[in-house]
Order: structure tokens, then C-alpha cells, then sequence
């Protein structure tokens, strides 16, 4: 019976739906890849194995109680990814999020990436000040521990550096991976209060257009938002993941755009000043500007575009030969939810529908994947995604031919992950 | 009774458009305290295109290069010109052939983002230890190094905002793309 069981799964008629190898995204539900895999695995076990179990050390003594404040296994050693210290840049810099180590959609806290522009202020949300004023009928100063009585919501978005992915243009980065070329995008859920709230409490007077905000770190960053965006969906974010904002990402409190890029939504948010004009701060003009190649540049650049890429396998990770692949990736887009993911093993040649397999959420990371059978020749993996909207993802010669190579901000393009002979998966360019 | 009803319709919205929040202010707690904008004039130090926002004071490029030079020249080069491609505040064409150089000079579309920025975030290793004085005339002095300003020429809340700066009209506005 049970070998019977066996023979049928070693046999599995897998569909091939693309070049090279891919297969359809029906093996992955039910028994399709699941099947195939375990098969595989279990007839090489099966062949006379000297394998024997035993009890393992670790189920014979207690463990360590409880413990306040919990971590990850000392066995799990994900990190961010940063560049180190510059002594003339005190706290600048980035990290990034290392996506080729984590599933599902949801960013672990510790592990979002960062950008700061004068490091990470200390604060004690006792001495921290919430500030509404300009053109509104009365400005108002909040209180920390008077915010948290306010009615909120909650929502899982994903938050991205338009700066994300700008290496690309430049061609290069062989040994680049998935985190050090992309890592600038995260996604968690955000707990806080409508801005809308916050700002009808202070009275927004009708010639208002804009909200100027600003943050209490050292940098005092600043970015202006259109009124319309900050009454629509902005909010004031509170909670991350259900803890209160890390310190990285602005505890107390931040603002948060969805779906825009990341400067926008100012962290440790001190000050929301109600304008007509954008205050034309040095982080959306002489920064987070986007130049053409007739030299003029694009400002208020505000929505990210949609975007994919396949987290596993790619860049610096190594394939075995034999076995069916769950080629997988995450899809994302500032416009809408993710609608189709599309992977071509060959370049680009033949593409074939992946499996979405989270929630497809309005602006918040989407997890993908698509079974794949490598036969040991080059590939070159690429995924491909479609938004709400109907926007597809661009080629990186569309986006070089759109916008030139002089501008390093919103690069959405298709990432190539080349397969060698010998399994090493490199990033390339097709 | 109205009040939950009125909630109860209004989850029953949130449920179909989900990213717009629904309107909550009259159900909202209101525990914002009234303040003056003249009790925030120590903490908002917002400076505008406009000239909103500008402190009283004034300064010239002269008075601002031994500031210039004891303050930010460590990072910035004693002419401006940096010691990392961040900190090259001089200088260069908009127009040049290869990639061209983004500067205060050469990029940046108005002078008030020029004392807004280093009032608030510079010197960066001590940002906000400029008074308000010091901030006009090393603001000055970044402009007279990039030939934009007099080097006695006084800059104040209504000069400074109206510096004509090379590349005003490089700028398309994209707002509107939401
Ligand atoms: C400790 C090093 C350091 C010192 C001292 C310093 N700066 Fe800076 N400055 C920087 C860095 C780093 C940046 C880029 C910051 C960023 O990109 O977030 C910068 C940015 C700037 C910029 C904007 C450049 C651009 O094109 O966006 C200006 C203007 C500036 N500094 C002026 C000054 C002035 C004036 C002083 C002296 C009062 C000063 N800086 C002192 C490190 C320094």
C-alpha cells in the first residue's frame, strides 16, 4: 500500500507551462509540488539507508524559562545589511532587509530596513511633542500618552526607499544579492491615527494645500505632503507589528504614507505645519528628486511603482541539480494590489503565471512562487508583476530609455538572477 | 444611540473602500492642547520660499567665512568643494556633457531650502548650535562660494528667500501623479 502510494508520486506528470523548466503553479496546490518534491527525497532515502535516528540532546534536558523579551534563535543569524559608519555623516546611512532570508510578507521588526539622515534619536516619549499648526484654526500640541487614547487602525503595508534598486541602472554588482540590491523595501503592520483626524481637530483652513512635516531627530528631516494625500490615507503610526514603532522607524511616533516613497512618511514626527506651498526642503530638492536626461527634474515624485523580484533563488545563493524548485518572491506595488506575477526562466523569452500565494493587499508586500525544474543549462530567472491598476512591471532598458541613468530614484525594473551550469546564481543583465 | 448608529455605517464604509479612513473627527477624543504660534516660534523653524518662517537677523558671506571654516570645512572643504560626493556643496553645470554635478550651485531651486537646511541640520555633527545670526551668514557665505551673492551683501528674512538660483525653472512638479 504504502509503496504503492510512493511509485505514484515518483511519477508525477509535471506540466511545463515556460522555457526552461518552469512548471505550472498548480503543483503547488494540494499534492502537485509537494508530492513531487517528497518523492524525490524519499526514494533516495528509501535505497538502503544507514541513516539512524535518535533522540537528539536538546529533548533530554529543560530549556531556559520564559523570558521577557523574546529573540530569535541563537541558530537563525539573519541581519541588515549596512555600509559602516562614515565619522563625517554621524548616524547617516542605510540598512537593508535580508528578503532572500525571509517568507511570508511581513517584516520582522528588527529586521526592517533603515535610512536615517543623522542617526537614531533617544526619545523619551514623555518630553516628545506632537505640533499641528499654520494654516489651521487653532494650533495644537499633543501628548504622547493622549495620542494613544485616540481611536485607530490598523494596516499592513509595505514601505520602500525610492532609492531602492537604484544600483541596477548602473549596470554591475555581479556579486550583488537579493538584500544588497534590494533591501530598502519592508512591510509590517502599522497601528495609529488617521491624520485626518488629528489635523480636522485643529480646524485646516480652506486655502491650505499642504502639510509641511518635520522630525525630531538631529537632521530635523522634513518633507512636505500634499493635503489630500495626509486627509486620505496618511496616519499617524503608533505601533509596528504590534509593538510600538522601533526606534529606527521613528518612535514615538512617525508619519506613514501608503504606498509612497519611504522619506515621506517622517519619522519621529514632532511637527505637522498646515501650507499653502511645499515648503521645498532639502530632502525634496536638492534629494529625492528626479533628474531626466534633458536635465530638467521631476519633484514630488510621490507613489512607488509596481514592483517584483524573486527572493529564492537568487543572487550569491547556489542551486542543486535534480528536484523541483519553489522559485518565489515578492511583488509589490504604491498604486494598488499586486493582481498577476508572471516568471520566465529563459530571459524573458517565455513567461508563465505564479502562484500568488499571501493576501493580495492594497499596497503591501504579496508573496509569489511557481514550481521549477532545473535541467542543469543557463537560466536566467526573472519575475514580472501587474498591479490593480493594469501597470506592468518594466524591463530595465525601458526604464534606462525612459528616464536616462542620471536619475538613481524610483527603479522598478526587472531583476535577472542568472543560473550557471554549476548551479552559482549571479545577478546579470539580459 | 446616533453615535453608534453613525459608527456602525461608518465601519459598514470602511468595509468597502478600506484605504480611506472615514471621517472621525466629531467622535474623536480632542485632547490636543491650544498653543500660540508665537509660543512655538522657539521649535518651528520651518523657512519658506515665501520668507515665512525666517527669523529676525541678518548676515553677509563676509561676516560667514570664519564660521564657514571652523564649522563646516572639516566636512565640506574650505571652497566647498567636500570630501565625499555628499558633501560637494560647489559648483558644477546642469548642462555639462556627462553626469552632471548636483550642487547648491548648480541644482537646488530656491535659496530659502539653503538656511532652512543648515539652520536645522547643520553643522552635522552638531546641528542647531548655529544662532539664528551665525545661520545668515555662513547661509551667505555657501552662497558667495557659489557665486550667487555679494560678499557684503546683506542677507536677511526678505533677501535671502529672493536669491535667484541658477536652476529655478529645472524643477516639474509631479504632484498631482498621486
Ligand atoms: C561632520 C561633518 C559635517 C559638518 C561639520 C558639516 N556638514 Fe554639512 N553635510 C554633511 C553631510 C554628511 C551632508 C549630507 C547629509 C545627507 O545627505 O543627509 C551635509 C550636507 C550639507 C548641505 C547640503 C548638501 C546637498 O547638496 O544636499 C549643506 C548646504 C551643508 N551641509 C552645509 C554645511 C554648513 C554650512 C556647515 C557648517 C555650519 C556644515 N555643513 C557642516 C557633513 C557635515
Amino acid at each position: 500500500m504504502k509503496q504503492d502510494k510512493l511509485e505514484k508520486k515518483q511519477q508525477p506528470r509535471l506540466e511545463k507551462v515556460a522555457g526552461n523548466g518552469l512548471l505550472s503553479r498548480r503543483h503547488l496546490l494540494g499534492l502537485g509540488l509537494g508530492g513531487a518534491g517528497m518523492a524525490m527525497s524519499q526514494a533516495v532515502m528509501g535505497q538502503d539507508s544507514e541513516l539512524q535516528l535518535e533522540i537528539p540532546g536538546w529533548s533530554k534536558t529543560p530549556g531556559p524559562g520564559p523570558s521577557a523579551y523574546g529573540s530569535a534563535s541563537s541558530h537563525v543569524g539573519l541581519e541588515r545589511q549596512s555600509g559602516f559608519g562614515n565619522p563625517l555623516y554621524p548616524g547617516g546611512g542605510a540598512s537593508r532587509s535580508p528578503l532572500q532570508h525571509l517568507q511570508g510578507t511581513i517584516t520582522p521588526n528588527s529586521l526592517h530596513f533603515e535610512r536615517h539622515h543623522a542617526g537614531v534619536p533617544d526619545i523619551d516619549p514623555a518630553g516628545h511633542k506632537l505640533v499641528i499648526n499654520g494654516l489651521v484654526r487653532q494650533p495644537l500640541v499633543f501628548e504622547y500618552e493622549d495620542l494613544l487614547k485616540y481611536t485607530m487602525v490598523s494596516r499592513i503595508y509595505f514601505l520602500e526607499c525610492s532609492g531602492n534598486s537604484g544600483a541596477l541602472l548602473y549596470g554591475g554588482n555581479p556579486d550583488g544579492t537579493a538584500q544588497s540590491l534590494h533591501g530598502l523595501v519592508s512591510c509590517a503592520e502599522w497601528t495609529g491615527i488617521p491624520i485626518s483626524t488629528l489635523l480636522e481637530e485643529a480646524g485646516v483652513l480652506p486655502e491650505a494645500r499642504w502639510i509641511a512635516a518635520v522630525g525630531a531627530d538631529a537632521a530635523s528631516m522634513g518633507r512636505s505632503v500634499p493635503l489630500n494625500k495626509a486627509m486620505d490615507d496618511s496616519m499617524l503610526a503608533l505601533f509596528q507589528n504590534g509593538e510600538p514603532v522601533r526606534p529606527e522607524q521613528g518612535y514615538p511616533m512617525r508619519l506613514f504614507n501608503p504606498g509612497w516613497e519611504g522619506n515621506t512618511s517622517v519619522k519621529w514626527l514632532t511637527q505637522i505645519k498646515v501650507t499653502r506651498e511645499p515648503a521645498q526642503f532639502r530632502d525634496e530638492t536638492s534629494k529625492y528628486t528626479d533628474t531626466m536626461p534633458d536635465r530638467k527634474s521631476l519633484q514630488f515624485t510621490f507613489p512607488m511603482d509596481v514592483k517584483s523580484l524573486i527572493t529564492s533563488p537568487s543572487g550569491q545563493m547556489t542551486v542543486a541539480r535534480n528536484g523541483v524548485y519553489r522559485v518565489n518572491g515578492i511583488a509589490w506595488s504604491g498604486s494598488g494590489s499586486i493582481r498577476r506575477v508572471e516568471v520566465s526562466a529563459d530571459g524573458g523569452s517565455t513567461w508563465a503565471d505564479a502562484l500568488i500565494d499571501s493576501q493580495q493587499l492594497d499596497k503591501a508586500l504579496t508573496r509569489f512562487s511557481i514550481p521549477w525544474q532545473w535541467d542543469g543549462s543557463p537560466a536566467v530567472l526573472q519575475s514580472r508583476a501587474t498591479d490593480s491598476t493594469g501597470n506592468v512591471q518594466p524591463t530595465r532598458e525601458a526604464v534606462i530609455a525612459a528616464k536616462g541613468t542620471i536619475n538613481r530614484y524610483h527603479n522598478p525594473c526587472i531583476q535577472s538572477w542568472g543560473v550557471s551550469p554549476s548551479g552559482e546564481v549571479t545577478n546579470v543583465y539580459v | 444611540m446616533y453615535t453608534s448608529r453613525k459608527l456602525i455605517s461608518a465601519l459598514a464604509l470602511a468595509g468597502f473602500c478600506s484605504a480611506v479612513f472615514v471621517s472621525s473627527a466629531q467622535e474623536s477624543v480632542r485632547l490636543g492642547t491650544p498653543v500660540s504660534e508665537a509660543d512655538l516660534a522657539g521649535f518651528d523653524l520651518i523657512a519658506e520660499p515665501s520668507g515665512a518662517g525666517f527669523p529676525s537677523g541678518s548676515g553677509t558671506a563676509a561676516q560667514g567665512k570664519a564660521i564657514f571654516e571652523t564649522r563646516c570645512a572639516a566636512c565640506h572643504g574650505l571652497d566647498g568643494e567636500g570630501n565625499s560626493a555628499a558633501t560637494i556643496i560647489v559648483g558644477g553645470d546642469m548642462q555639462s556633457e556627462d553626469t552632471p554635478l548636483r550642487t547648491v550651485g548648480s541644482y537646488w531651486p530656491y535659496a530659502s531650502t539653503v538656511f532652512d537646511f543648515i539652520r536645522r541640520a547643520m553643522p552635522a555633527d552638531a546641528p542647531k548650535s548655529l544662532s539664528d545670526e551665525e545661520a545668515y551668514q555662513v547661509a551667505a557665505y555657501v552662497l558667495y562660494l557659489n557665486g550667487l551673492v555679494g560678499e557684503n551683501e546683506v542677507l536677511n528674512a526678505e533677501t535671502l528667500p529672493q536669491v535667484r538660483m541658477p536652476n529655478a525653472d529645472g524643477f516639474i512638479d509631479q504632484s498631482d501623479i498621486q
